[in-house]
Parts: C-alpha cells; sequence; structure tokens
C-alpha cells in the first residue's frame, strides 16, 4: 500500500512538473496574466478608489464578491467545527 | 487527542514562569500589530485576513502559555461567537446595504446616499469596513478552531 502511495506522489509530482515547463517566463509583460486587466489595475487603481495599495483595492473592491464568499466560507468552516466537536457544558 | 493532553501534561510545559512573563508581556503588541495591519492594509501589506490571524493567534498564545479558562477569562466563548457572526455580518451587510440605496452589489460608491461624501472617498471607506468584518470573522474562527480542536470539544483543557 505504501508503494503504491509513494508512485501515486511520484507520478502525480512529475506531471505537474512537466506542465511547469509551459509557463510563462517569469515577469513577461506579454504573458496572458499581465495583458488582460493587470494594466488597467495598475493605471487605475489609484484614481478610481485612492486606495495605493493595488492588492488590497483588488481583493476589497474590484474583487469584492469573491472575498466575501472567502469570508463566508471560513465562517461555514468553524460552524462546521463547532457543529461537529463541542458538547454542551449541562 | 487525549493521548497528545496526557502526553504534555507528563512533560509540564507551560508551568514556567519565563513562558508566562514573556506571554504577557507579547501578547499586548500582537494585539496591537493585529490592528495595525487591519487598519493600514490600504497602504502596506496587510488587510482583514492576516490583521484577524494575528488577533486570534494571540489568544491561542494566551491558551497555549496557560490554560483554556484564562483565555475564556480574557475572551469569552459567547463573545467569541457573537464576534464572529457581527464579523460576517459587517461584509455581507455592507454589500446588501450598497445595493439597497441603490448601486449594485457591493458597489461602495453607492452609500454616497447615506453620507454625502465624494464617491471615490466611500470606495477607500468602504474596503475598510470590509476588513474589518473580515478581521472579526477570522479572528474568532481561528480561537473556535484551536478551542475545539485542542479540547476535543469539551472546552475543559487544552493542549
Amino acid at each position: 500500500m505504501k508503494a503504491i502511495a509513494l508512485l501515486a506522489s511520484v507520478i502525480t509530482g512529475a506531471v505537474l512538473l512537466y506542465g511547469v515547463q509551459d509557463f510563462a517566463p517569469w515577469a513577461d509583460p506579454t504573458s496572458p496574466a499581465s495583458t488582460h486587466v493587470a494594466s488597467y489595475y495598475i493605471e487605475n487603481t489609484v484614481r478610481e478608489t485612492y486606495i495605493p495599495n493595488i492588492v488590497t483595492a483588488v481583493l476589497g473592491d474590484y474583487r469584492g464578491y469573491d472575498t466575501m464568499f472567502e469570508t463566508v466560507v471560513i465562517f461555514c468552516a468553524g460552524m462546521a467545527v463547532i457543529c461537529v466537536l463541542r458538547r454542551s457544558k449541562s | 487527542m487525549k493521548h497528545l493532553q496526557e502526553k504534555a501534561a507528563l512533560r509540564e510545559f507551560g508551568d514556567n514562569q519565563i513562558i508566562r512573563v514573556s506571554t504577557r508581556i507579547m501578547v499586548p503588541f500582537i494585539q496591537l500589530f493585529g490592528l495595525y495591519v487591519i487598519a493600514h492594509g490600504h497602504v502596506s501589506p496587510g488587510g482583514g485576513f492576516q490583521g484577524g490571524v494575528l488577533l486570534g493567534a494571540s489568544y491561542i498564545l494566551l491558551a497555549l502559555a496557560f490554560d483554556l479558562k484564562t483565555s475564556f477569562k480574557n475572551f469569552s466563548e459567547s463573545m467569541n461567537g457573537i464576534l464572529g457572526n457581527v464579523g460576517a455580518l459587517i461584509y455581507v451587510g455592507t454589500a446588501v446595504l450598497c445595493a439597497l440605496v441603490g448601486g449594485l452589489f457591493l458597489d461602495y460608491s453607492a452609500l454616497t446616499a447615506l453620507l454625502p461624501i465624494d464617491p471615490i472617498q466611500w470606495r477607500y471607506l468602504g474596503v475598510f469596513i470590509v476588513e474589518v468584518g473580515v478581521g472579526l470573522a477570522v479572528m474568532s474562527i481561528m480561537l473556535s478552531l484551536y478551542w475545539d480542536l485542542s479540547s476535543g470539544g469539551d472546552m475543559d483543557e487544552g493542549l
């Protein structure tokens, strides 16, 4: 059983490492990640929201819907652990 | 879990003057830094998640160095539940409020209908309000996860 698990991990790792070869080069301005909306955020964040930290502006404003459900997911995880583990004192 | 608790009790960790005194000195500074990370997230790296984890970690440190009873004395169980719910409610409530006063969901600039300042200033403020909500929720959920997992759910004694 351990040998199968080891084999599965090694094969998965090898596939992932093979996939890494297709990544865009580090800090390449022509990579798809840098050409879509990133330049819009860099140019317009301070003008539109007054927030100097672009990461916070994207997290809290432009992608606020995503962050809201991140919070809800954490909240649900906590509620689930309380429901499963906590026993009442009485 | 019981096995881990017995092992920890045998080694008599935490019954140490040095650990107690240094924890008592460190906890206020960790909490101050957590508040700073939440409030200053607009300008420097940080935000609700990171600041909330710092605040929660300060209470976990108290629970580790003393025991669960001491951490209940500083931050009660019911208050923890209230703050966690309020935190999530602040975020969702702000979002719904934006929709109610005539804007889009999560469009903070619509809140000028409530307090007439610059709409762009409202987007700045809205992100701050939301970050406070995230910080509160993350802090209390972190702490309640530690309480439940370390005591096995009966909240009597931790690790």
